[in-house]
């Protein structure tokens, strides 16, 4: 079997594997992060470590065939204004910023906290994409700058 | 209430420009400039509309223990109005100055991200989200520090970021401390439970602070990083730096801290007094003997803040007057200085001040207004340095310290001496340069004339019917320690 780029076969099946259980880890923690310990930023960090994950195992090339991460970055720029954004609707309905002003629902639901679990999601779209891109850049820079060739 | 647009706008704009703008079309100059338009205007507005009252906004609707909150009164909005002048002018400068780099608009992204902590940290009434506002505004300053992508700027931008890691671990070891005595982060709620305490947690944590802070300025012992950072950054950067990041998260803090939280106890008034007399004279000698315009800058830079430390640790009225003058005024003069290195870094390639020569002809409007900030600085009537200054050694002849006076008048002359040199040879020297080939766009005049202009209209200021509008509310707040409590908590 030739081998290209990356780790061994073993390492990639299994990452082939676990990657999408370690995302859905993920989705778990920021999605119960209002009525579990974890949140956005523990659950983006998760899924970030997904994305890496893949980087590792089947290396930098492959990974930009994979996503464009320039979308990436777009995504991770429009969380922080969207972030920003709910917290101006706040302003204007709730009367401050970052004002609760969804209904509250039951203690304890998944569908429950208001604008809690929004921004947990926005968060994790913001931390994980931007952990996974600086990374990505911090690779990059290696190869052109100091790497072996 | 205006003061959650002040951190909301340039936030919205640098995430904004990340998000539309491209290395080809000019979104990120049109937002960053509305924007530092917007944040100059708001905060004209509000430090007017303030006087001597001051509003809290309570942050999601929560009241004060459980909320952060932002506290607007004369002292914060003052601020603010400096921090945005010096913003609007940097960004000004910036357009034609910065074109030659690459990815320009990652540039006005990070100083966006800038102001946004700068404006954070002086706004909010929260000790912890400071913490976090100081560290957005300083990740932004390293990496426009190492901008240009040269070895040095590397190694300065590096240096830096040590340097101000280890004083962000310092200040929150204290915050970490003030949180277990007070369990509260809201500053005027630790002002108000801190005296029932033991009193030497009190010293501890100023101990901390004052080192944290200290690093931060740039005071005398602390000092290390900010000759190479302020000389290696692009200039409107360093004009940034030097002009009101040092203030914002160091000078400000401090007073917000020392007199608003622990109510000026003696011993760091005088400590105060020694650091700031000590950073006047060493750092005085140390620009002397500079050949390299932007380090002598630099170096300025400490010595001026030697003067608003030895002002604030008089601590009389007249004294909280002169230091507060001399932060606006130093941010202006030294904004422009450091746009005067840039113009002439840009027409001749060149810092060293050796290689320099007569500008007069060539770049009329930079050696003028060069001349109009040399003399400010150096504290000659009747530009707007010469009036803080004075104030200043009147009020340690009349607070009785007079060997401090003393210091403050060698200090001064000492400034006069090296600016004296910066003319002598980098703008009225002997060779005639030649008009050179790079042209100084005028975006980059208007920036330096405007500031040149407020060089000498600031100087009115000290005018009393003016002075009651505009200084002295801020020093009433100062002078107030901690009847902040009181204005905050409204009990």
């Amino acid at each position: 079997m030739k081998q290209t780029e990356g780790m061994t076969l073993i390492v990639k099946t299994v990452t082939r594997i676990s990657v999408w259980m370690i995302l859905l880890y993920g989705l778990y923690i920021i999605l119960h992060g209002h009525i579990s310990p974890g949140g956005g930023f523990a659950g983006g960090v998760i899924i970030a470590l997904a994305f890496l994950n893949v980087m590792l195992a089947y290396g930098r090339d492959f990974i930009k065939r994979w996503v464009n991460i320039g979308f990436l970055h777009d995504i991770e720029s429009s969380s922080a204004a969207l972030f920003l954004a709910i917290g101006i609707l706040g302003m204007a309905v709730g009367g401050g910023f970052l004002a609760n002003f969804i209904s509250h629902g039951k203690l304890f639901h998944l569908l429950s906290a208001g604008t809690i679990p929004i921004l947990n999601i926005v968060i994790a779209a913001k931390v994980s994409m931007g952990l996974f891109v600086v990374v990505w850049t911090l690779s990059i820079f290696h190869l052109d700058k100091g790497g072996k060739k | 209430m205006i003061l959650p647009f002040l951190i909301i706008i340039p936030l919205l704009a640098a995430f904004l420009i990340t998000l539309i703008s491209g290395e080809k079309d000019n979104w990120a100059i049109v937002l960053s400039i509305l924007a530092a338009i917007s944040l100059l205007t708001l905060s004209i507005f509000s430090f007017f509309t303030t006087g001597n009252e001051t509003f809290i906004y309570e942050m999601s609707g929560w009241k004060i223990p459980l909320t952060i909150c932002l506290v607007q009164d004369a002292f914060s909005t003052f601020m603010l109005v400096i921090v945005n002048l010096i913003a609007l002018t940097s960004l000004m400068f910036s357009v034609s100055y910065i074109k030659h780099y690459s990815g320009t608009w990652k540039y006005y992204a990070l100083f966006m991200l800038m102001i946004t902590g700068m404006n954070g940290v002086i706004a909010t009434g929260d000790i912890f989200n400071l913490f976090v506002f100081m560290e957005i505004a300083l990740f932004a300053a390293y990496a426009l520090v190492a901008f240009g992508g040269k070895a040095e700027e590397y190694e300065a931008a590096f240096k830096y970021a040590i340097m101000g890691s280890i004083s962000s671990t310092l200040i929150l070891m204290g915050i970490g401390i003030l949180y277990a005595t007070t369990s509260t982060l809201t500053m005027a709620n630790i002002a108000a439970i801190l005296p029932t305490k033991d009193p030497r947690i009190m010293y501890w944590v100023g101990a901390i602070f004052l080192a944290g802070f200290g690093l931060k300025s740039a005071v005398m012992p602390f000092h290390a990083w900010l000759p190479d950072a302020h000389s290696s950054a692009p200039a409107p950067i360093s004009a940034m730096l030097s002009g009101v990041l040092i203030k914002a998260l160091g000078i400000y803090v401090i007073i917000r801290f020392f007199f608003n939280v622990l109510g000026a106890p003696q011993i760091f008034l005088t400590l105060f007094m020694i650091l700031g007399s000590i950073s006047i004279i060493i750092a005085s000698y140390l620009a002397l003997g500079q050949w390299d315009l932007k380090r002598l800058l630099a170096y300025s830079s400490i010595s001026q803040i030697g003067f608003i430390l030895l002002g604030l640790g008089i601590g009389t009225k007249l004294a909280i007057l002169g230091a507060v003058f001399h932060i606006f005024n130093h941010a202006i003069f030294k904004s422009l200085l450091f746009y005067n290195s840039g113009a002439v870094e840009m027409a001749l390639g060149t810092r060293d001040l050796r290689k320099m020569g007569n500008l007069k002809d060539a770049m009329p409007v930079t050696s003028t207004t060069s001349m109009i900030a040399s003399l400010s600085v150096a504290g000659l009537p009747p530009f707007n340095g010469f009036f803080s200054k004075l104030i200043i050694i009147i009020a340690a002849v009349q607070a009785s310290h007079v060997g401090y006076a003393i210091i403050a008048v060698i200090g001064s002359l000492l400034t006069l001496a090296y600016f004296m040199k910066v003319q002598r040879y980098g703008f009225r020297g002997n060779d005639k340069i030649e008009k050179p080939e790079v042209k100084i766009s005028n975006g980059m005049k208007s920036a330096m004339i405007i500031l040149a202009v407020l060089c000498i209209v600031s100087s009115a200021l000290i005018i009393p019917g003016i002075r009651e509008v505009t200084l002295d509310p801020v020093v009433s707040v100062i002078m107030n320690k901690t009847g902040y409590i009181y204005e905050v908590l409204g009990r």
